[in-house]
């Protein structure tokens, strides 16, 4: 067996390891190890990218999705500053089972679609191209053909940024009532009725 | 030339998506279903990587820059929404959000 399979294997192991490992309740249940597996499987996904002479993407996936993203998600879960008993016990319901059935016929429609289609695939010789997926070759593409997609993906994020600051805000314009703080509302705990806020919040503990 | 099949790479992509599909439709923690949707979008990439492999096109890898773009763009509106229903809810499961309002 050529080396260079080899190591495709053990990468594409590695990552639906990992990323099982994240779905199963029982390995995944605390979202912080969640958040930890999916980083392991993004590295994963890097080497297979670069194993794939990919060499923008691979850093980049690195950089993006296991630098940025996953940090996203790691700030957002220790900011939330879940409690233990917040984290549930996992149950099966009759939903599960469909929503895993519904998963299975569509990896199984995958896989009859994948055996038509790459049977008689044979790979183009790279040798021709060199520098293929490099930066100077991406980004001479990004900045010839995709200027305009590029500079629309520019502003899309410049919007989501707007939208995550004006969503993430402490009091929205649209909430008449400021909500009460963690802090606040364990000052007030012993006050009884006032309005709305306290009932809901009563209704969780 | 390279020794990976392409139906290799596209039934590893095939079962991170489902893996991915099986995360969104059955777990019920807003976090791990973002998560999940994340998986998903990187299994569509090395599709697209894996494509762009064979036919030698470096199109594929400037469309899979976009959608790492577009993941950014999902995770900060994602979890700047999971943090203010956090706020008024004090919760991350899904079942416990029925009602739009407080």
């Amino acid at each position: 067996m050529p080396t260079e399979l080899l190591i495709f294997y053990a990468l594409g192991a590695g990552a639906v390891l990992s990323t099982a490992a994240m779905l199963l309740p029982t390995t995944g249940r605390n979202p912080i190890h969640a958040a930890l597996l999916l980083i392991v499987s993004f590295f994963f996904l890097a080497g297979l990218y670069a194993l794939l002479s990919a060499h923008l993407l691979a850093i980049l996936q690195i950089i993006v999705y296991a630098g940025a993203i996953m940090v996203l998600f790691t700030f957002v879960i220790m900011l939330l500053n879940l409690s233990p008993d917040e984290i549930r016990e996992p149950k099966i319901s009759y939903a599960k089972m469909v929503g895993s059935g519904v998963a299975l016929f569509v990896f199984g429609k995958l896989l009859n679609g994948i055996g038509a289609a790459s049977s008689a695939a044979k790979a183009v010789d790279l040798t021709q191209q060199e520098g293929f997926g490099t930066v100077k070759d991406v980004g001479h593409m990004l900045y010839s053909t995709f200027m305009v997609p590029f500079e629309l993906v520019s502003v899309l994020l410049l919007v989501a940024a707007v939208g995550a600051v004006v969503l993430a805000k402490k009091n929205l314009a649209y909430v008449d009532r400021p909500v009460p703080s963690p802090a606040e509302e364990f000052k007030t705990e012993g006050h009884a009725g006032h309005g709305d806020a306290a009932e809901s919040d009563g209704a969780h503990h | 030339m390279t020794a990976i099949p392409l139906g290799h790479i596209l039934t590893l992509a095939a079962l991170l998506f489902s893996l991915g599909l099986v995360g969104v439709l059955t777990r019920r923690n807003v976090l791990i279903m973002l998560m999940s949707v994340e998986v998903m979008l990187n299994a569509v990439n090395l599709t697209l990587v894996g494509f762009s492999r064979y036919n030698a096109w470096t199109e594929g890898h400037v469309l899979a820059f976009f959608i790492i773009a577009v993941a950014a763009a999902e995770a900060a509106v994602g979890l700047a929404l999971v943090l203010s229903v956090f706020r008024l809810k004090q919760t991350t499961y899904i079942d416990d959000l029925r009602l739009l309002k407080r």
